[in-house]
């Protein structure tokens, strides 16, 4: 009895320290994004709130504490206060289950992966209640394209990924980091690289993101489901978009390059290599996927909605479903 | 084409509904009368060798006090294919005062003549969604007639809402 | 608001969406109200007049010149064009004469303009449609030329620099050099946006068999400009009417053949080059001599009567009316176009013998688009809405005046 409350305090503390850190990366991910961007377009992004604008994340989150909360007079009073929630929520939870390093998790669980994206796809109800209980209709139209958006989206995420369960014999997470390492490569990439596509564009489309950022866009519906949304409120929404975009680049890293862990030709080319804990490689990895959507953002427009639920149904379904099928032959022979 | 040529081939075909050309610099002017109106427009259009297909403006000129009748509505017509321009000016007086709309032979005109309509009080016969486009829609009075005044109190005359804000103000 | 409407079989509800004067996208105050059924748009109506400011009725209070400052704020994006317009007008019913070297400082200014508004265009374009780099990259190069307009005439956007009969002052050889050294560069920052949406797959899908017209449907909506061409119609004022020092410079007009959102793009990106050409032969033809004609000089006092020639005013009378002769000859009227950047500006002037306009009226291509926006958008998803207002290259204070 005691050994199992130690081990729930001590699961609470790893747990603590692990989300706290986790927002401190995602509030300088909005850092980052600004100077990305702002760099790409020939300007400088935020450079007078402390030095280079390091200090914008902690600015930005004061004023959204200090706004004043203003709350619609016709919503419906409790599920506007819960869908912020939600989101967030459902982003949160799905880091409990994602290791960054070799035995540095929260929790290990067979099923990680179908955790993972089964608790993303909750995420949606946040979406749907909040553009519900607006009582707006630029909230309503917005609500209702991003829920079916994302739920279109999820099912080419899904199917994309049992090509690396196929190939890993696993759903556990750390499992499927540590099958990676069996190639020269030590990545799902090469072998995978249909499914990487498909989960890299899926990828933008669960996160509301360039070019699937119709729902959001400022200039069709005014910034769609959250437009009631002021203050704090409106900041858990945005963390929470950025945190899922940090869930899903981790998921990218550790299902197709390899987690923590360095490819084994270059480990035996540089064996110094090894030296560095598996924490930076697993950062840089994730870096470069949120880089890749910063990136995008940048410089493709956006789809418009039939187009945008056209590729998701037509092209990306079919596609994760014949590399299936393909994989499975390819294993079955070999 | 040149402007005698045009003046001549309208002449042939509508003897007595032209009342005067003018010619000035360059540009030919051609007022008639209001009955027979729509059919000249629309043998404008029509006609092969004048085919003036683009109608670049409707509007109209208030003459108060210096002739009878008051109004004129103006069209200045185009052709693409000839490149040639002329105008024809429809006189309107201002007891009977109602114009037949060319909005079914050109598109254009269905907003031209709205903006006509808004500002002088012409009426155009036939015309679909005839109401007010620049001005709120309960406005009262025709700002480009030449007894509205540019600028003064307007008194009772003042649109609703504008006044009652000013009340407000006052309070 | 919403209304039930009963359809045969299936219950079905019109969601009616209102676009409100204040809007992102809309480029000033618009207002459309959709009628939506899903996705597709079953009826649109633009409600304008929000900024109108009443310029018509102003303008017959004013002296001629004092008239110039107020067509500057139609369309304040290209407002050389605009001046040189009104000025082209009273220039021709007065029959001034103006001398060559303001005619080129004219052409080359209105020229700048035009860049200036299609770089403001594409901004915006880009902008509603998600490709957020090209605004920057397109306001960057705009403040080269908002510059070189504050070097000659003291303002950036509302310049009121030609007079009627020629140019308020000389342009100088800094000036010039400044001018001509970025022309030479500017086609390549033109390919550097052209790299970032042109033959971008996305780009392609939001624009193409986007808001498709027809050349006869648009001849008869009475569309003007790059809006008119990219239907494949050619209809240009500086070649039909040519005014200015245009007949003396070598330029191509663009033309597009679907007639879709994607083809007036094209044909605004090409004219960017053309206006580059022009401005290059400008300046390169630019002759000695005055800059405003000398019979100019006698209307520049606000109480100079007007006064016309009657030997230029010939009349034919189809009626008994000796007062006709009198009246045509007292009321003078014109009317002059010239090519904005939107489409075709025109100009009709009732001149009464005093020294204000006795009617003054302004033709404007963003009245007449904003009528074809109803025919654009029925039929087409409300994401095309945001695509066809920019493709008709709307400015509210040139639609409302």
């Amino acid at each position: 009895m005691t050994e199992f409350l130690i081990r729930v305090i001590i699961t609470a503390i790893i747990a603590l320290v692990y989300f706290g850190i986790l927002l401190l990366h995602v509030a300088y991910a909005t850092y980052f994004e600004r100077k990305v961007i702002g760099h790409i377009q020939m300007r400088l992004g935020p450079m007078v709130v402390g030095p280079h604008g390091l200090l914008q994340p902690i600015a930005d989150m004061v004023k959204l504490v200090f706004k004043e909360d203003v709350i619609p007079s016709q919503v419906d009073r409790v599920i506007f206060r819960i869908a912020p929630l939600i989101s967030l929520v459902a982003a949160m939870t799905t880091f409990s289950v994602i290791p960054v390093n070799q035995g540095w998790y929260i929790g290990d669980i067979n099923v990680g992966l179908l955790f993972v994206l089964g608790i993303a796809g909750l995420g949606t109800y946040g979406l749907i209640l909040a553009g519900w209980s607006s009582n707006s209709k630029y909230a309503f139209l917005g609500g209702l394209r991003s829920a079916a958006q994302m739920i279109s989206y999820e099912v080419s995420l899904g199917l994309s990924i049992v090509g690396v369960i196929l190939l890993a014999e696993s759903f556990n997470l750390t499992e499927i980091v540590q099958k990676q390492q069996q190639y020269w490569h030590g990545m799902f990439l090469i072998p995978q690289f249909v499914a990487y596509f498909i989960f890299i564009v899926a990828m933008f489309a669960e996160t509301n993101r360039v070019p699937f950022d119709l729902p959001e866009a400022e200039s069709e519906l005014v910034a769609g489901y959250f437009v009631e949304y002021s203050g704090m409120r409106f900041g858990l929404f945005y963390l929470s978009e950025y945190l899922a975009m940090f869930c899903m680049s981790a998921l990218a890293t550790i299902c197709f390059w390899g987690g923590w862990t360095i490819p084994p030709v270059l480990l035996k080319a540089w064996p110094w290599l090894g030296n560095i804990p598996g924490i930076v490689w697993f950062l840089l990895k994730v870096y470069f996927h949120i880089f890749l959507f910063y990136w995008i953002r940048g410089t493709l427009p956006r789809y418009r909605y039939d187009q945008l639920m056209l590729i998701g149904w037509k092209v990306l379904v079919p596609l994760a479903l014949l590399n299936i099928v393909v994989t499975s032959i390819i294993k079955y022979i070999f | 084409m040149e402007c005698k040529e045009i003046i001549n081939t309208i002449k042939d075909n509508f003897p007595e509904q032209i009342l005067w050309i003018t010619l000035f610099r360059g540009d030919c002017s051609i007022t008639i009368k209001r009955d027979k109106a729509k059919q000249i427009l629309k043998f404008l259009k029509e006609n092969e060798t004048l085919n003036f297909d683009y109608l670049i403006d409707v509007t109209a000129v208030d003459y108060k006090d210096i002739r009878q009748p008051r109004f004129n509505v103006v069209y200045h017509l185009m052709s693409v294919k000839h490149r040639h321009r002329i105008r024809i000016k429809v006189e309107v007086p201002e007891e009977d005062c109602w114009v037949e709309t060319v909005s079914d032979l050109w598109a254009t005109a269905n907003w031209h003549e709205r903006e006509c309509f808004d500002m002088f009080g012409i009426q155009f016969k036939g015309h679909p969604d005839l109401r007010r486009i620049l001005l709120p829609e309960d406005w009262e009075g025709y700002p480009l007639r030449k007894d509205y005044p540019v600028q003064s109190d307007l008194g009772e005359k003042e649109w609703k809402p504008f006044k009652e804000i000013i009340e407000s103000v006052k309070e | 608001m919403e209304r039930a409407v009963e359809r045969d079989i299936v219950h079905t509800k019109e969601l009616i969406v209102n676009m409100g004067p204040q809007h992102p996208a809309t480029h000033g105050v618009l207002r459309l109200v959709l009628e939506v059924e899903g996705e597709r748009i079953v009826k649109c109506t633009p409600y304008v007049g929000y900024l109108h400011r009443g310029i018509e009725k102003l303008s017959e209070n004013l002296p001629y010149v004092s008239v110039l400052p107020l067509t500057d704020r139609m369309d304040y994006l290209a407002s050389m064009v605009n001046n040189i317009g009104y000025c082209v007008a009273i220039e021709k019913l007065l029959g001034i004469q103006v001398p060559e070297r303001a005619k080129f400082i004219r052409t080359m200014m209105a020229e700048m303009s035009r860049i200036c508004s299609h770089l403001v265009w594409i901004a915006t374009h880009a902008l509603d449609i998600g490709a957020m780099t090209v605004f920057l990259y397109a306001f960057r190069d705009r403040e080269v030329f908002l510059d070189l307009f504050e070097m000659v005439t003291g303002a950036r956007l509302t310049v009121s620099y030609p007079r009627i009969g020629g140019v308020r002052c000389d342009v100088n050889n800094e000036f010039l050099d400044k001018l001509y050294n970025f022309i030479d560069k500017f086609p390549k920052h033109v390919e550097e946006y052209e790299v970032l949406i042109d033959r971008n797959r996305v780009w392609l899908r939001r624009t193409r068999n986007v808001g498709v017209i027809t050349a006869e449907e648009a001849i008869n909506m009475g569309l003007t400009g790059p809006t008119l061409r990219g239907s494949g119609v050619y209809y240009d004022v500086r070649k039909f009417f040519p005014y200015d020092a245009y007949d003396r410079v070598d330029f191509e007009v663009p033309l597009g053949k679907n007639g879709d959102v994607y083809d007036r793009y094209r044909c605004r990106m090409l004219e960017f080059r053309q206006s580059a050409r022009i401005i290059k032969q400008c300046i390169e033809k630019l002759p000695e001599g005055p800059i405003l004609a000398e019979e100019a000089l006698k209307i520049r006092m606000p109480t100079a009567a007007v006064k016309i020639d009657k030997k230029d005013i010939e009349v034919a009378l189809y009626i008994e009316d000796k007062s006709i002769e009198e009246f045509v000859q007292k009321y003078p009227e014109v009317y002059a176009s010239v090519e904005a950047p939107k489409g075709e500006l025109g100009f009709y002037v009732v001149c009464d013998g005093t020294a204000k306009p006795y009617r003054l009226r302004l033709r404007a291509p963003s009245f007449v688009h904003a009528g074809a926006l109803p025919k654009l958008c029925e039929g087409g998803l409300v994401a095309d809405v945001i695509a066809n207002i920019g493709t008709i290259d709307l400015v509210l204070g040139e639609c409302d005046r």
